[in-house]
């Protein structure tokens, strides 16, 4: 069972990533009172913009147009979060169909760039990111085998963003003020903070986040844009409903769900999961996350004001 | 002068802008707009077999409009057309090529079938929902990739085709909804029997919507959910209902595009139908008739953009762009709203 462990731990961290950071996105925006359900196209933008960055740099630049190429994508998911945020925020939209919009607005722009930029709707780049031993940690019996060996510098990029994001919603003003929008929009409107602002933020934040996850996609596993992130986004969005919109909720949400996508695709080679039939494998994250809004149906730890447009002197 | 309802007016507002958005991208990649618009809509019009094509793709849109609209009227956000249309699909699909009925019966078991297993899917968010108050919008993204990977598994195991591991095997002839008459009439156009079973829908939803205790009670329970308890309507079991309801409209999509349209089902898609249907019923102000009329304006879309590609060079995806603004712009319908009133007021301020 160890070998098994090890031997698959670094593709679930792969996996656990981009679906971390897209969900800790969603976090920012749904506890400043707007619902995502646009992260599965702000991936596919920061997707976009990450491979075409990367490709159409790596000729003079080589490997140093990756860094360029993962700040694309967060620039890029952020910016086309900017509709979702005019829509749901100034124009008090339906949020799940705003959201709708950008998802399949994301996947059909996107190829039809990528279309008349290469001549085929995918985007090719000759590398990404190289896994990495950390000197020294990676010597640490047990864990350091784990958890220092054969990384990739998304990886810690991630986590540090997760401790950040943590202490800035929980030990600073600002981010008091950002969960109070998504608590009590009115109550923290009569304590002068601007509403409108911290929702814009959390938006974002969001978009911003979510186009990394599509750019860390890029140059961890895949290699190749296709114009769609299978559903990745849409499982992120279950990861915060499963964390309870909490960051290391969250944390252990998305690593769940890396380790059973890993799973999946590596069970018909591994003999001990072979015996479990592919699909139940497949289906199994959804079904667990079916099963936890259940649970927490009566307890549910969800922002209150989430979805709810503001309007200004409302009471 | 008659006035113009307003749903008509928003809709035309949003199709507008859409247009303008899409106008925006062709010239963005170096082509011209007017070129392009004129060969996508003679690519769905110019001959019978074409406008056949472009009926035939509407047919499958009606059936997830009028799924997608029939939850809203309840007041649920059914994101699961795709998923309840891929199961109905697959449903359809195994009854027609794995039972051995004489065609007319196999038809009938066909469709049912569809129709069921989309009841089925719809029916787990209906009781979600209903008992737990889990939101519509989640547990149908869910149940969407639970139908994408169940197909993803099925298929190559129980109907895998000769060669390709990615879908089933071709239905023959007898156990498609393709029929040699309405095949013939449009010299090989891909429109096929679930037209019929579209139009059927299309008048039944609006009778029992409008003309039943059923419907009412569907809609004041969308309308204001206490007040709908208030009044003694078993609001639990509307919701379920509705769901169901939905759930089987998008199955017999699926019957309608996997046994009728095309031949046989592909695994790994989650067809696009099923998001186009949000865009149908949104832009049809989840009215029956307004669904028809969209289904069939975004039909055209898609069956003009492959001849535009042609032509033109420009990729086909600007009518997926184009319905995605659109439907971007129908949930901005307040800032259309505004916009119009603006108008009309400047209009009265000239006039005086």
């Amino acid at each position: 069972m160890w070998d098994i462990l090890i031997q698959i731990f670094p593709y679930a961290v792969a996996y656990t990533i981009p679906l971390l950071i897209t969900a800790l996105g969603g976090l920012f925006s749904e506890r400043s009172g707007v619902v995502n359900i646009g992260l599965e196209g702000l991936m596919v933008i920061g997707y976009f913009c990450t491979a075409i960055t990367i490709m159409q740099l790596q000729p003079e630049l080589g490997s140093s147009a990756v860094p360029i190429g993962l700040l694309m994508g967060f620039i890029g998911g952020a910016v086309f979060s900017l509709l979702h945020a005019f829509a749901s925020i100034n124009l008090n939209a339906n949020q799940v169909i705003s959201g709708t919009a950008i998802n399949m607005m994301a996947g059909a722009i996107t190829v039809y760039l990528a279309r008349t930029i290469t001549g085929s709707g995918n985007i090719l780049i000759r590398s990404g990111l190289t896994r990495r031993t950390i000197p020294v940690l990676s010597e640490i019996p047990v864990i350091g085998r784990l958890f220092f060996t054969q990384t990739y510098a998304t990886t810690w990029l991630v986590l540090a963003i997760l401790l950040i994001s943590w202490f800035f919603l929980y030990r600073t003003a600002f981010g008091l003020r950002l969960r109070a929008c998504g608590e009590h929009p009115a109550a923290a409107a009569a304590a002068g903070v601007n509403v409108y602002f911290m929702r814009y933020i959390g938006v974002m934040v969001s978009g911003a986040f979510a186009g990394l996850g599509g750019g860390t996609i890029m140059v961890t596993y895949s290699g190749e844009f296709s114009g769609s992130v299978a559903g990745l986004g849409f499982l992120a969005l279950a990861s915060l409903i499963f964390g309870q919109w909490k960051p290391f909720g969250v944390l252990g949400a998305t690593f769940f769900f890396g380790f059973a996508i890993t799973i999946a695709n590596v069970s018909q080679v591994i003999p001990e999961f072979a015996v479990i039939p592919p699909v139940i494998l497949r289906i199994f994250p959804y079904v667990v996350t079916l099963l936890a809004l259940v649970i927490f149906s009566k307890s549910s730890q969800a922002p209150k004001a989430v979805g709810e447009p503001y309007y200004p002197g409302q009471g | 002068m008659k006035r113009i309802p307003d749903a008509l007016l928003m809709a035309m507002a949003a199709v507008l802008l859409g247009l303008i958005a899409g106008a925006l991208l062709m010239l963005a990649i170096g082509s011209n707009p007017f070129e392009g618009y004129y060969y996508l809509f003679r690519g769905g019009l110019m001959n019978m077999q074409r406008v056949g094509n472009t009926i035939a793709l509407s047919t499958t849109l009606i059936l997830t409009g009028l799924s997608v609209a029939f939850a809203f009227r309840t007041g649920l956000f059914n994101i699961g057309a795709a998923g309840q249309m891929l199961i109905g699909g697959l449903c359809a699909t195994t009854v027609g090529l794995l039972v051995p009925l004489p065609r007319p019966i196999l038809l009938v078991v066909m469709v049912l079938a569809a129709m069921l297993g989309g009841a089925l899917w719809g029916s787990v968010p209906g009781l979600l929902k209903a008992k737990f108050n889990v939101h519509e919008v989640v547990a149908t993204i869910m149940m969407n990739w639970i139908a994408y990977w169940v197909v993803y598994y099925f298929v190559p195991a129980y109907l895998k085709g000769q060669f390709l591991e990615t879908e089933s095997r071709v239905l023959p002839a007898a156990s498609s909804l393709r029929t040699p008459w309405l095949t013939d009439l449009f010299n090989g156009a891909y429109l096929n029997m679930g037209l019929f079973i579209a139009i059927a829908m299309i008048i039944i939803i609006r009778f029992l919507l409008n003309r039943t205790t059923f419907g009412y009670e569907l809609k004041a329970v969308g309308s204001n959910r206490d007040a709908a308890l208030f009044a003694g309507i078993q609001v639990n079991r509307s919701i379920i209902l509705s769901m169901v309801i939905a759930g089987g409209l998008a199955g017999l999509a699926g019957a309608s595009f996997y046994t009728g349209y095309s031949a046989n089902i592909q695994i790994g898609v989650l067809p696009i139908q099923g998001f186009d249907g949000i865009a149908v019923a949104l832009l049809g102000a989840n009215n029956p008739l307004g669904v028809l009329g969209a289904a069939l304006f975004f039909g055209l879309l898609h069956a003009g953009k492959g001849f535009m590609n042609a032509m033109t060079g420009i990729p086909p995806e600007i009518s997926d762009t184009i319905i995605a603004t659109i439907i971007y712009f129908t949930a901005t319908s307040l800032l259309i709203g505004r916009a119009l009133d603006y108008v009309v007021r400047r209009k009265k301020k000239g006039g005086k």
